[in-house]
């Protein structure tokens, strides 16, 4: 181990270190201010963000199981991003009194997850990427599980806990299946000794079911929406952008690099499941009450949205991906944000609750009017660039019916987030949500999300860079 | 090479314990049973590995590694898992899936 090892596998140790760094500041922490850890880790977990994006070598380790590249980097910077925002939201809610005792455990289990994320976007060896995927997933049950005393929060965590272990048996199954025909489990040796042939399809399919699950894609989407509306809202919204984004990061570098060779079998897959994903999600969300299973629901179809970078395999693809979850995890963060704030102030969920908002809170009702429009994708905010780009890399490759269908989608999605937006404007409440002001700590995160909406849509720079990037994983 | 069993019966057997523990899953309402249903399939798994490993590749030891990872993972996940139905059971004084049903759609 040279010094050249730790550079390169820099996001990774940082993170440990946070981690423990974190787990013993709260055992010498005066127990008076225990609600200054927040800030702390926050302080602590920025420094981690912004030394994620000093340039760094490249190159692999450990006889090929850990790899980085510039684009792998580039999405652990994302990732990163997105985590700093959820940090920073979820100051408020963890003022609260039952929640001051087990701040630090928050931030070492989150911080957790996204050590398990790293590993699993660097992953080389289908080890690695095992228990990546395991360490990004377990922590995240016991978080979802985190009232202690409120069922449906247990409930959540059950079901999070059962479906992910349940996936990765069958995700496991199938990759039996590959190493067995193959004989190895190295990404590299295994995509160039594929041979196309039945068993290895059935262990691909087997693989594919475990990943649909992870990222919540139709048929296996059936959690998403009970451990949304059970968790507490911060981890719905860090399990809806942060786990999802990182899920699909390394399917689509697993598909890219370890299955180019039955390419045609894994674009007819996606091709079903992404109509599924899009229209199932649409529907199922026009006739939701609760505002955190309705982003449950549309974060299904999104999903959908996203495999249509992945399909056509280019690059195109892959640098639209990229940036689509980036805009994502501003709009989608700024929707859970307006979410969080009012159901901290108030505890209300409902979108009936939010009716004549408008009038008592115009700066959170605009806020999340910006962030809807951004996730149906309405010009100029960031998220129709996002779509375009989508769906530009899928009809490159000729899929224009798949294009259609996702261009219909996003008119039926466009109705149900209206839905919302005239409950905010137009819609009449006698007693309507108190007017209220939220905490420093929120409202500097809706202005980060607020700008990345905006600054990430109009600036062209930052989809050239990740275009420039994006060669070859 | 190897002692009489052909590799056919163990994958075979991986087969059946592997669609065993997805019926149980499916069809279990206890939850330390649907539990013990993942682990089936967790086993499942390992046999595969462990068989291809003996006789296709006998002169490497990734399978082997690969299923002592498993088994490591899955006593991970079976301790949260575990600690969350203790949970569940005091909040509901029960772990029958039947009843922890507050959401639905």
């Amino acid at each position: 181990m040279s010094l050249g090892t730790f550079l390169i596998m820099r996001h990774e140790l940082l993170l440990i270190a946070a981690a423990l760094i974190v787990l013993i500041a709260e055992i010498f922490w005066n127990p008076d201010k225990k609600s200054s850890i927040s800030l702390f880790s926050i302080i602590l977990f920025g420094v981690i963000t912004i030394i994620g994006f000093l340039p760094s070598p490249a190159g692999p380790l450990f006889g090929g199981m850990y790899v980085s590249s510039g684009t792998r980097l580039l999405m652990k910077n994302i990732l990163n991003i997105g985590a700093l925002i959820v940090f920073i939201q979820s100051v408020t809610w963890l003022k609260k009194e039952e929640n001051s005792e087990k701040i630090s455990e928050y931030f070492l289990l989150l911080i957790s997850t996204l050590v398990g994320m790293n590993f699993m976007i660097s992953a080389g060896h289908f080890l690695i990427f095992y228990i990546g995927i395991e360490l990004a997933i377990i922590p995240i049950a016991a978080l979802a599980a985190y009232d202690r005393y409120k069922n449906k929060s247990a409930e959540a965590g059950i079901k999070l806990i059962l479906t992910s272990a349940l996936s990765s048996g069958v995700m496991l199954y199938g990759l039996s299946m590959i190493y067995g025909t193959t004989g190895t489990m190295y990404f590299s040796e295994v995509a160039s000794l594929f041979g196309n042939t039945s068993l290895q399809i059935l262990g691909f399919i087997f693989f594919f079911a475990g990943m649909a699950f992870k990222i919540s894609i139709v048929p296996f989407h059936l959690w998403t929406a009970d451990v949304y509306e059970g968790s507490p809202v911060n981890i719905t919204s860090y399990l809806s952008v942060i786990s999802k984004g990182a899920a699909i990061f390394i399917l689509m570098i697993i598909l890219f690099k370890v299955f180019p060779i039955i390419m045609g079998t894994w674009q007819k897959t996606i091709f079903v499941t992404s109509v599924l994903t899009m229209t199932i999600g649409n529907l199922f969300a026009i006739r939701q009450q609760n505002l955190k299973r309705f982003l449950a629901f549309s974060s299904i179809s999104q999903a959908g949205y996203i495999l249509l970078g992945l399909i056509g395999g280019n690059q195109l693809g892959m640098a639209s991906v990229m940036y689509y979850i980036l805009v994502y995890i501003f709009s989608n963060l700024g929707a859970f944000g307006v979410v969080t704030a009012i159901s901290n102030a108030t505890g209300k969920e409902n979108i009936d609750d939010y009716n004549g908002l408008y009038q008592t809170n115009p700066k959170l009702s605009l806020i999340m009017t910006l962030a809807l429009f951004s996730l149906a994708g309405i010009p100029p905010v960031a998220g129709f660039f996002g779509k375009f780009f989508l769906f530009t890399a899928a009809a490159q490759q000729g899929f224009y019916l798949l294009v259609l269908i996702a261009v219909l989608n996003t008119i039926v999605s466009l109705f149900y987030y209206l839905l919302v937006v005239k409950a905010m404007f137009i819609s009449k409440n006698e007693n309507p949500i108190g007017s209220f002001r939220s905490d420093f700590s929120a409202r500097f995160a809706f202005g980060i999300c607020v700008a990345g909406i905006v600054v990430t849509g109009f600036a062209s720079v930052i989809f050239e860079a990740i275009k420039n990037l994006s060669f070859g994983v | 090479m190897n002692s009489g069993i052909p590799i056919q019966y163990f994958l075979i057997l991986a087969t059946l314990m592997f669609f065993t523990g997805v019926y149980g899953f499916l069809t279990r309402r206890n939850l330390i049973t649907i539990l013990m249903s993942v682990e089936l399939i967790l086993n499942s798994v390992n046999i595969n590995f462990l068989a291809f490993n003996r006789y296709l590749y006998p002169h490497k030891l990734e399978g082997m590694f690969f299923s002592l990872f498993i088994i490591a993972v899955a006593a991970a996940e079976a301790a949260v898992a575990i600690a969350i139905i203790i949970n569940i059971y005091r909040r509901f004084a029960t772990i029958n899936v039947e009843e922890v049903n507050e959401m639905k759609y």
